[in-house]
């Protein structure tokens, strides 16, 4: 038995199950990181004194750079698809991973420093905060990485058996990817500049 | 959601003009930092940045400019939820459980007690 509305959309919503059901993830993770948020705010209102400088803005504003590029790149792949460009769609697809791959080894460098100076998310608010935002948030590149793995690998076979069904996934991804871009859009300024 | 060729071709060019924009946006935040602002003048110029970042990438990236009523309903209800999350934890400053309203001070405890003998 086929599952419905996988390509065609549903008559009352509009839209396939896949994209209303990714739309309601995503807010799902807005509440969690949004919890994180308001916590933030709350230890950094209440701080009799608050760290600045103590991380490496060039390092942070470097990852802002790769995860922009990379949801150009992922926005392409699916363009890519709708073009019927299937090695451009692989291409761009490939880069996206490469660079979440980079972001992620910048990232350990980063906290490799931090950690060699005894600089753990025990050693104060500040870090405690920042290690759990920017820990978040790289779990969620790994979980993007998976995702994208699969669909450069073994996912990849749908392209020939459902085609519109392979596009529509493409552009969960990139829904979800563009969400996690987003997320970083804020911590920079929050973490790195202020 | 573009479906015709020469429409997604058009989208290209914003997704590539909207991405060197976000690159342009995130130097002007770096500069910015460089300058060193007053902190709250900081605040505001880097969160007024970063929210017109997110905006471009929502708009444009995830297609929220042309979306369906469904979606923008769902995301009316997650904004109005964020905003009492980010507020909720104001409460706790005017949170009076567990300190005793009436419960005399140092002072007048010493007074009581000269009185009782």
């Amino acid at each position: 038995m086929n599952i419905p509305y996988t390509v065609e959309t549903r008559p009352d919503t509009g839209l396939a199950n896949g994209k209303l059901g990714i739309w309601l993830f995503l807010a799902s993770e807005v509440m969690l990181f949004g919890a994180l948020f308001s916590t933030y705010i709350i230890l950094r209102i209440g701080a009799v004194e608050w760290p600045h400088g103590e991380l490496s803005v060039w390092l942070g504003a470097i990852n802002t750079v790769i995860l922009i590029s990379s949801s150009v790149t992922m926005v392409m792949a699916w363009a890519s698809l709708k073009l019927n460009e299937w090695s451009k769609h692989r291409l761009y697809l490939i880069l996206t991973f490469v660079l979440a791959g980079v972001f992620l080894v910048n990232k350990y460098f980063e906290y490799a420093e931090h950690l060699a100076l005894g600089e753990g998310p025990w050693a104060s608010t500040f870090l405690a905060i920042y290690f759990t935002l920017t820990g978040l948030h790289g779990l969620h590149i790994v979980g993007g990485m998976v995702v994208m793995a699969y669909f450069i690998g073994p996912g990849a076979k749908m392209a020939k058996t459902s085609p519109e069904q392979f596009t529509n996934r493409i552009e969960y991804t990139g829904l979800y990817w563009h969400f996690v871009d987003l997320v970083w859009i804020f911590l920079f300024p929050v973490l790195y500049l202020l | 959601m573009h479906s015709d060729p020469a429409e997604v071709r058009k989208s290209v060019r914003t997704y590539l003009m909207i991405g060197a924009a976000l690159l342009v946006f995130t130097g002007i935040t770096v500069a910015a930092n460089l300058v060193h602002l007053a902190v709250p003048m900081a605040i505001t110029v880097a969160l007024i940045i970063a929210s017109i970042k997110g905006a471009m990438v929502a708009a444009v990236f995830m297609h929220l400019n042309h979306e369906k009523k469904w979606i923008y309903g769902s995301l009316i209800l997650t904004v109005a939820f964020f905003v009492v999350l980010l507020f909720l934890p104001l409460l706790t400053i005017s949170d009076t459980i567990g300190t005793h309203i009436n419960a005399p001070g140092p002072a007048h405890a010493e007074s009581g007690q000269e009185h009782k003998d």
